[in-house]
């Protein structure tokens, strides 16, 4: 058997392919059932796309790097939940593409920062984070809130998502600009039928300036949702484990 | 191998390789090395026994452990309130908080989980010695918005301030320049009567023009000598004690954009005995009344 060994490995080509279907091998196992498996994501109510403010928020989110320094995901280890909340389901990042789990917190985990702190704190923080947390070492992005929120792509945004899974509707799409204009103006005409396309949007100005909307407003917008869209009062884990 | 080239030096075989004279010798890999490395495979066969493994068709192995993280927290959390279960109950069938004060065990466990939970939660805002930072309460003073007993502070918690708790109160300083509901003369006026009353300045003539519209404009919150009302959360204007500042800048900037500070409810997120615990935590920072 070695001397076949040394066979394979004197022949270049033969080497690559046999490195090739056993890695394949490896994949197919490994990757694969996670597709077809109904265990990989539990059943939950609640989580739904996000919506088209928040998810040019997530867009800012990934383009600054923020899961560099945070994670959004809390393990399942007594010491996170007692600090973070319920440890974080897969039904909880289905519709991230890509998911912003993280590998390193030198900040706090996020997953279940939304409703923790109020907008003008978030503002204040992003803005100049020392001010509020004086041991902190988060660079400051006070240009956010200057920077108007450019969303002549979000139609695009959603279709992009739709196109590797997320249940984005027709409706959904048409009226992603709009939805994200109403998601800053509590006075919309659009009001009822944005909250019945995203149930537990919230709808107010989130960065506290009225006259354009900023990439601040989507930024805090996506970090007042996270983890909120699971109860956790009626969720029973156990039960849906599959 | 019909071929074999040994090396004389060290009577090892070669592989054949020659770069200008030198050969590369064909030692067999260690036998400690091969030896650990049989023993990894073995060991991966006993994993699968044990452990969660191999994925299938409609499930995957669950191997003879049954091994879950999420079952173990469960129990670990299940354990941890087991633990602690003989204390809470206690908290929370306090006949009141300030009985909780004055039971030193009870006390000492409400304070252990307060500071805990208070720095997981409050100090973000409140900073880490419950200090404050500008626009966010000090919680070491005797200066309270919403009222410093002990259940005063459990239901600020509970509810939070301007939040998204259908009980909360959305009382808030209006906007009186960028509303246009005063004029700019009108705050500049008012600024220095509030300067006036809070012992900062001497009474200028404009204070003393001012003290009609201070009556007719504030006074409904603010109380007509400036004290405040705790039941709509207005600051008393006469203590120099400043949340946002109370330099005529910033005085005016408040007149002219309102002000509206955000608590978050918490009754969400922490539950009843946490929110007792923290309760008594901060009743005891200072300036609990």
């Amino acid at each position: 058997m070695l001397g076949k060994h040394e066979f394979l490995e004197k022949h270049g080509l033969l080497l690559t392919v046999g490195i090739l279907v056993v890695v394949a091998i490896g994949g197919a196992v490994e990757i694969a059932p996670l597709f077809y498996l109904e265990s990989t994501v539990e059943e939950v109510d609640g989580v739904r796309p996000y919506s088209p403010l928040e998810l040019a928020g997530r867009n800012v989110y990934v383009r600054e790097g923020c899961y560099v320094c945070h994670s959004q995901q809390i393990r399942p280890l007594r010491d996170e939940v007692e600090r973070y909340g319920h440890y974080s389901l897969a039904a909880e990042s289905m519709y991230d593409h890509p998911f912003q789990w993280g590998s390193k917190r030198t900040g706090p985990d996020l997953a279940r920062v939304g409703g923790k702190y109020s907008d003008e704190w978030h503002r204040q923080h992003m803005v100049s984070p020392r001010s509020l947390v004086p041991e902190s070492i988060m660079p400051p992005y006070a240009f956010l809130e200057k920077r108007e929120l450019d969303y002549s792509q979000v139609e695009a945004w959603l279709k992009a998502n739709r196109a590797v899974g997320v249940p984005y509707t027709d409706e959904m799409i048409e009226n992603a600009a709009l939805d994200l204009r109403t998601q800053v103006d509590p006075f919309s005409d659009n009001y009822d039928a944005f909250v019945a396309r995203y149930p537990k949007a919230q709808i107010r100005n989130f960065d506290g300036n009225d006259r354009q909307i900023t990439e601040m407003d989507a930024l805090i917008a996506y970090m007042q949702m996270l983890g909120t869209l699971v109860d956790f009062d009626t969720y029973e884990a156990e039960e849906n484990y599959r | 191998m019909s071929d074999k080239d040994i090396d004389e030096h060290s009577g090892v075989d070669t592989t054949g390789h020659e770069w200008d004279g030198i050969k590369e010798l064909n030692n067999p890999l260690p036998r400690w090395w091969v030896i650990v490395f049989y023993i990894t495979i073995i060991w991966s066969v006993v994993y699968w026994v044990l452990m969660p493994s191999w994925p299938g068709i409609t499930g995957y192995l669950k191997g003879t452990r049954n091994h879950s993280e999420r079952e173990n927290v469960t129990v670990q959390m299940a354990a941890l309130d087991a633990e602690r279960a003989e204390s809470t109950q206690r908290l929370i069938a306090a006949p009141s908080l300030e009985a909780i004060e004055s039971d030193p065990a009870l006390h000492q466990f409400a304070m252990a989980a307060g500071a805990s939970l208070f720095g997981d939660n409050c100090a973000t805002c409140h900073g880490a010695g419950g200090q404050g930072f500008k626009g966010y309460p000090n919680l070491n003073d005797d200066a309270w918005l919403w009222g410093g007993s002990l259940d005063q502070i459990k239901h600020t918690i509970t509810v939070g301030r301007r939040s998204l708790h259908p009980e909360t109160t959305n009382t808030l300083m209006m906007a009186y320049g960028r509303d246009g509901l005063l004029t700019r003369d009108q705050i500049n006026d008012l600024v220095d009567y509030v300067s006036f009353i809070s012992g900062q300045a001497e009474e200028t003539e404009a204070a003393t023009r001012a003290a009609p519209l201070f009556a007719s404009q504030c006074a409904s919150c603010h109380g007509a000598d400036g004290t405040g009302d705790q039941i709509q959360g207005a600051p008393n204007l006469t203590d120099a004690i400043w949340l946002f500042g109370g330099d005529r800048a910033t005085l005016y900037e408040t007149l002219w954009n309102g002000r509206a500070g955000v608590m978050p409810a918490w009754d969400e997120r922490l539950s009843e005995e946490e929110i007792i615990a923290l309760s008594v935590y901060v009743h005891s920072l200072g300036g609990g009344e």
